[in-house]
């Protein structure tokens, strides 16, 4: 390429490649990267594209900075719709609600997906285009990055006072042409063994009477921002291929009341694609007991619930058994889950007995906090034994308080003097025809209420320990003191339930490691700077002419300071060797 | 005595007063400058007897060294003010005994408060003053309405709040918010001056506001914004990801769109396009500045509007 290098003067090699834009160590970008060559745009007649043409045209779109910008731009903007609407994923009730407060709207945004913005057609093909797109980028860029990592920095630039970070120097030598060679070639030397020092990979090209040495940096910017773009394609096949093994179930346990870890025995749950029936680690817990303290009145945040502590035993598989504490922020890892406390509640024990004194329901039940005072919601349900089926709705007061209406609310969270009303409903319970129906509500559709607002007699009410008649003769029912004996008041007269969360994700350390990767990289590919560096001595008679270069690769805010400090480091070095070894003939 | 919670807010509408002054007196920083440069003019005119304003906008790119007393006088004041509102934020976390971040008025206190610091730190630096007007405004309109709306009284932490991840996520949170909005106010004087430098090549007389003229010019205010917006986007990011693990421990999930991470998403998406748009060709410069400033306002909306208005699983701002 260049003629016979003894020809010697610098301005004769300067053709082909050696203005450091177009050689194997450059980053790869997409044409439209700022950083990247202007494309020859002649705007005059082109071929015609043809099937494989317009292909590799869509291809080229695709993978190009503008349609990826445009892209993500498009996700953020996608997301919005997300938060406005209530999603089905998320809060389902908020979906439910929207749908009866605007009926008319309801079906239109439904069709737009607006109640599952995150798994929508469109919202998936925005993030799909956009992870082909980076994917399509980053390949190429992976092989050329691989092949600059093995290359050496491109041959030094004819003519570096071009570069905008330029500095010359000139250094007499004592006399004689020789001397002034030698002493050139030693500075390169000397800057050789600065560069390297200072982390560059360094190259020597030396033609005639000029040397220099040609120095890159940085490889670890490009490194880092392969690293981030593949961590994020990363985390995106280990969340969609883990939901796939993952599942997540929800029980809920009384205090003194055991479960099995097996999917019949869970309330509800959903698994993943490639989770079997079997897949269920056999282990048991027991709930002991459930911890929660109030804030005392007159403090600050007074009545505020808080220290929520589930105490469980657990039976692992193989019979042995221990003692763990379930809290929040702190699940507990048993047989590969994670068990989270998601709520808690108030289930009290009903006891109901029938006309003739026959005991047709007994045991504790759970009910749904209504407020932050804990007013519970619960329903009884009682298909068998009397003459006919029986619905009971509930209310417990925990501290219970009279409004100027006559109704009850609960004052506090916790258990003084706890009040539980109840109203009876008879008929049909509507469960006999196979349809699913929640054990939290009564349809009370086909039903006749018995007592309570509306009917002639009172609802039921009954402190712990008390038994009240059933209205129209239909037997008793008793609300059970559970206090331990010798209890001195209510505090622990209701049990409690706790509401846990089962969770299963092997794949969340892989998120984690990929999310952490991503971190990492992103570090690196925005503070790592990447950039070259030159150092040319051109010897004369009596003095070496050396100039420093600096050009930056991407953004570089440093650079300028960067070549003053290696123009000074070396200057230092080379006052340094010329005093160790005196200039001959001096 | 009064209590610490008390003193806590005696000490924020102190500072909140200071910050007015500094406000005051940055403001007539750029009063000043304009005036200063209008001066100069007119000795050019006297001088040459020629009007031209080539060798005035030929200075851009060295700043008119002036010692800007106003501006000295509202950084001052910005210290004094940081000074009275770090012992506000202080107070007021012992009178807690937790973290001064865990609702919306403590948030907005320590989320400002690391706004002025990282302002303050950056002017030992770069002499950022320009900003002054910006910084000290958007920081009293947030403290004020936060003293004045998001006031709640001091309360035990909610149990989900009890984890080392409040200290660590909401910290930087509220850190890379401060990086940022040096970002946006820098966007924003970029596009300023942007408009002032076309004016200028078109040669309208009236090219804008004159202290945009002791400004750097557009590109070093772009190179600026992009600096502070990338540091910004690499704490944000780490926010994500402790978020991610915080809500793993607490939620029993790492991801699932609850509005506030839907938000925090957004604004990774808006800095991540913005970031490569700089980095593309077309887009550089005053589409970019714009992709800057729709990231910030989206951080705003994220801490105000979100924080206030929408259900989520987010809900500490502490307000019924």
């Amino acid at each position: 390429m260049s003629s016979s290098p003894s020809e010697g003067t610098p301005n004769r090699r300067t053709k082909g490649g050696q203005d450091g834009s177009s050689s194997v160590s450059d980053p790869l970008r997409p044409a439209d990267h700022i950083d990247s060559a202007d494309a020859a745009d002649d705007g005059i007649t082109q071929p015609k594209l043809g099937f494989v043409g317009w292909l590799r045209w869509g291809w080229r779109q695709l993978t190009s900075m503008r349609v990826a910008l445009i892209l993500l731009l498009f996700l953020a903007i996608g997301a919005v719709p997300g938060s406005v609407f209530p999603q089905r994923s998320a809060d389902p009730n908020g979906v439910l609600k929207y749908k009866t407060d605007n009926p008319d709207l309801f079906p239109i945004l439904d069709k737009l997906s607006m109640f599952d913005v995150y798994s929508s057609p469109w919202f998936s093909a925005v993030y799909i285009l956009l992870f082909i797109s980076l994917i399509g980028c980053i390949i190429p860029r992976i092989k050329h990055h691989a092949k600059a990592l093995r290359a050496l920095p491109p041959r030094t630039p004819a003519r570096l006072a071009r570069l905008e970070d330029h500095r010359s120097v000139s250094r007499g030598t004592s006399a004689g042409s020789a001397t002034a060679d030698a002493d050139a070639a030693a500075s390169i030397d000397v800057a050789e063994k600065q560069l390297k020092a200072l982390g560059y990979r360094v190259a020597r090209y030396d033609r005639g009477r000029v040397w220099s040495v040609s120095a890159e940096r940085g490889y670890w910017r490009e490194t880092g921002n392969l690293i981030f773009h593949i961590a994020l394609v990363g985390v995106l096949i280990t969340v969609g291929v883990g939901g796939g093994f993952a599942y997540t179930g929800q029980r809920v346990v009384v205090e003194g009341k055991s479960y099995v870890n097996a999917l019949i025995d869970y309330n509800s749950i959903n698994r993943g694609r490639f989770v079997p029936d079997d897949a269920f680690v056999p282990y048991a817990l027991t709930l002991d007991s459930f911890d929660v303290t109030y804030e005392a009145l007159g403090a600050p945040g007074a009545g505020q619930a808080g220290n929520f502590k589930a105490n469980l035993t657990v039976r692992e598989p193989d019979g042995s058994k221990r003692k763990a504490a379930v809290e929040v922020n702190h699940p507990l890892s048993v047989g590969g889950d994670n068990v989270y406390l998601l709520g808690n509640g108030y289930a009290p024990s009903i006891t109901v007995r029938n006309a003739q004194g026959v005991e047709v329901f007994s045991g504790p039940v759970e009910f749904l906090p209504q407020d932050n005072n804990m007013t519970s919601l619960g329903v009884l349900k009682l298909p068998d034994g009397m003459p006919e089926q029986l619905g009971l709705v509930g209310f417990l007061y925990p501290t219970p308080a009279k409004l100027k209406s006559g109704a009850f609310t609960s004052i506090r969270g916790d258990l003084n003097f706890p009040l539980l009303t109840l109203d009876v409903y008879q008929g049909d319970l509507g469960i006999d025809g196979g349809n699913p129906v929640s054990v939290y509500q009564l349809d009370t559709n086909d039903m006749t209420k018995l007592n309570g607002r509306g009917t002639d007699v009172k609802s039921i009410q009954l402190q712990p320990g008390e038994t009240a008649d059933l209205p129209d003769g239909l037997g008793t029912v008793t609300f059970e003191n559970e206090s331990p004996a010798g209890a001195k008041d209510f505090s622990k007269s209701v049990k409690r339930y706790v509401s846990l969360q089962i969770h299963h994700d092997d794949s969340v350390v892989w998120v984690l490691v990929f999310a952490l990767l991503a971190l990492a990289g992103l570090g690196l590919a925005l503070f790592v700077p990447r950039r070259r560096m030159w150092v040319k001595a051109t010897a004369s008679d009596d003095s070496i002419h050396l100039e420093y270069a600096g050009l930056a690769r991407g953004e570089d805010p440093t650079l300028a300071a960067a070549v003053d400090d290696l123009v000074r480091g070396h200057e230092r070095l080379l006052d340094a060797a010329a005093s160790r070894h005196p200039v001959k003939g001096a | 005595m009064p209590d610490l919670d008390s003193i806590s807010r005696l000490t924020l509408w102190t500072a909140i007063a200071i910050y007015a002054l500094a406000f005051i007196a940055y403001a007539f920083d750029l009063a000043r400058r304009s005036s200063t440069v209008k001066a100069e003019e007119r000795m050019l005119v006297m001088s040459d007897g020629t009007v031209s304003q080539a060798p005035v906008d030929g200075d851009v790119d060295a700043p008119v060294r002036k010692r800007f007393v106003m501006a000295r006088i509202g950084t001052s004041l910005m210290v004094l003010g940081w000074l009275f509102h770090l012992a506000a934020t202080l107070t007021r976390g012992f009178a807690n005994g937790h973290v001064p971040w865990a609702n919306l008025y403590e948030f907005a206190m320590t989320g400002t408060l690391l706004v002025v610091l990282v302002y303050l730190v950056m002017l030992t630096r770069i002499d950022l003053r320009y900003l002054g007007t910006f910084i000290s405004g958007i920081v009293l309109v947030l403290l004020g309405a936060a003293s004045a709306y998001f006031y709640v009284e001091v309360k035990p932490l909610a149990d989900p709040l009890k984890s080392v991840w409040l200290v660590i996520h909401v910290f930087v949170a509220s850190l890379s918010v401060g990086i940022f909005a040096l970002a946006f106010a820098l966007s924003v004087m970029q596009l300023l001056q942007s408009r002032r430098e076309r004016r200028v090549a078109e040669g309208i007389s009236n090219a804008g506001p004159g202290f945009l003229r002791t400004l750097p010019d557009t590109v070093r205010l772009e190179n600026l914004a992009y600096r502070f917006a990338v540091v910004g986007f690499i704490f944000w990011t780490f926010t994500l990801i402790a978020g991610s693990i915080w809500a793993y421990f607490a939620w029993s999930r790492f991801w699932g769109f609850d509005v506030k991470e839907t938000w925090t998403f957004i604004i990774w998406v808006l800095y991540a396009g913005y970031i490569h748009a700089r980095a593309t060709r077309g887009w550089r410069g005053t589409p970019s500045a714009w992709l800057s400033i729709t990231g910030f306002a989206a951080v705003i909306f994220n801490f105000t509007i979100v924080n206030v208005y929408f259900k989520g699983l987010h809900a500490y701002s502490g307000l019924s």
